[in-house]
């Protein structure tokens, strides 16, 4: 973009569009599983996790504290896990990065990573947990998951940004 | 990043109150959740009108994708079977001929056992297919092994119907909705498959292990040996899978306990043949049929 194109009276999106666009691209996310593939072992990372994790690291109010259970319903329609482990994982997250928030209070790129990381982490185990069997021979490829799921998070930071910087002030 | 600083509620009122009560929405979100699983985990089938409501609505879509991703993929398989296909043919010709005596070999043991049985008046129960469909999406991110099939109610397809791809068995049909159903991979980790081994009728059982693969473990016998390459097929035990559906076959050999691959790679491009319960179970009387009415006092 050039500066001649940069039109600074442009008007941003309504706000009401403004609000549901997190909302969408959560879902977005979470809707990534009807791909056209049929794997054998979990190789997916958890898209709609990402992208919630980067808006609630980076715009905190993107998003309401109680978004994460809606949120989590929606992706557990479409995750093949039983109904109501995202809503649980999801909600706890949120929990757990306010409590966060509250004792480190300037915070950089890198310690969000390492509470996303951290966060992706929890969520997976837990997933695992709820909806495998301890037998399973599942480990390594969630492993192995969460470490492709920790990579993709600066990318969906990116991608949250820019989305943020194109829907103005919500 | 600077701490953001919304706890600064001020004085007003409706702030304060509209801050508490995002908490305490919050935290009922996570309590609504733990209750949800739990209902889920002691009654599965409750939720799956509303999972496979989405299904369909979802399933014709990864079709849609399917379809493309096949076209742009069959572009570079044209190229290759011009250039090796002269290989091919010369090696299928070998093969036809290292075939054709097994095949009439076969013919005559096929026309020995069809007298045989005749003679024994074996009634046999040939299961009747229901639709043929494709596998299009699967559970990718979770660790449960479902894929999701572009048929459902409006074709016949119920839950318990066994499904088969060109190799072998595929699993089973856990929920449908209204276009689309849900199948439990065998390599699901509560996916049991009753089976025998083909040579000897030995019996056995295919449990899932969650990573593709399957164990086959022996029933009712121990120190039981498992040959590198023993093919299991189905044994109809339990009613629900024809006899003789190809499962898989023993990657190395072992006692009691063996890791088994399936034959049935399922692929989104594959067909699957979704049919009816081998020996459905007679259908429980209802209630107001079975209790005698009574007479009122």
């Amino acid at each position: 973009m050039t500066l001649t194109d940069h039109d600074p009276f442009a008007q941003p999106l309504p706000p009401g569009r403004a609000r549901a666009l997190p909302w969408a691209t959560v879902i977005g996310g979470s809707t990534m599983t009807i791909v056209p593939v049929i794997a054998a072992v979990p190789i997916l990372p958890p898209l709609g996790l990402l992208v919630l994790l980067a808006w609630r690291l980076l715009a905190r109010f993107a998003l309401r504290p109680w978004a994460a259970a809606p949120l989590g319903f929606v992706d557990d329609l479409l995750s093949g896990q039983p109904l109501g482990s995202a809503v649980l994982l999801w909600s706890l997250c949120f929990l757990g990065i306010d409590l966060v928030e509250r004792r480190l209070v300037y915070r950089d790129f890198w310690q969000d990573w390492l509470i996303a990381a951290a966060a992706i982490m929890f969520c997976l185990a837990g997933g695992r947990v709820l909806a495998v069997p301890l037998t399973a021979h599942v480990d390594g490829a969630m492993l192995a998951q969460g470490c492709a799921a920790i990579l993709l998070f600066p990318l969906a930071a990116r991608l949250v940004a820019w989305i943020d910087r194109k829907r103005g002030m919500a | 990043m600077a701490p953001a600083g919304d706890r600064r509620t001020g004085f007003s009122r409706r702030r304060q109150y509209g801050i508490f009560i995002g908490y305490v929405l919050a935290v009922a979100g996570a309590v609504v959740g733990a209750v949800l699983l739990v209902v889920s985990s002691f009654n599965p089938p409750l939720f799956a009108g509303i999972r496979m409501g989405v299904a369909s609505v979802t399933a014709p879509i990864s079709g849609g994708l399917a379809t493309v991703t096949e076209a742009a993929a069959s572009v570079p398989e044209a190229i290759n079977g011009w250039l090796f296909a002269h290989a091919e043919n010369a090696a299928m010709r070998r093969e036809l001929a290292a075939a054709r005596p097994l095949l009439q070999r076969a013919r005559v043991i096929a026309y020995d056992n069809r007298r045989l049985r005749a003679l024994l008046a074996v009634r046999d129960r040939t299961p009747d297919p229901v639709v043929t469909a494709r596998l299009v999406s699967s559970s990718a991110s979770s660790g449960r092994r479902f894929a999701l099939l572009d048929a459902g109610r409006f074709s016949g397809v119920l839950p318990g119907m066994p499904v088969r791809g060109p190799e072998g068995l595929v699993g089973r049909v856990l929920e449908t909705g209204p276009a689309a159903a849900r199948v439990l991979l065998l390599s699901d980790p509560e996916s049991i498959v009753p089976v025998r081994r083909s040579r000897d009728g030995l019996p056995a059982i295919a449990i899932g292990r969650g990573d593709g693969a399957v164990d086959i473990r022996s029933v009712n016998a121990t120190d039981v040996r498992f040959a590198a390459g023993d093919v299991f097929v189905t044994s109809g035990i339990g009613g629900l899978y024809a006899p003789g559906i190809p499962v898989a076959r023993v990657a190395a050999a072992g006692t009691d306990s063996v890791l088994g691959r399936t034959f049935a790679q399922p692929d989104t491009f594959d067909f699957a043949l979704v049919e009816r319960v081998f020996m459905p179970l007679p259908a429980a009387p209802t209630p107001a049929a079975a209790a005698p009415t009574d007479p009122a006092p």
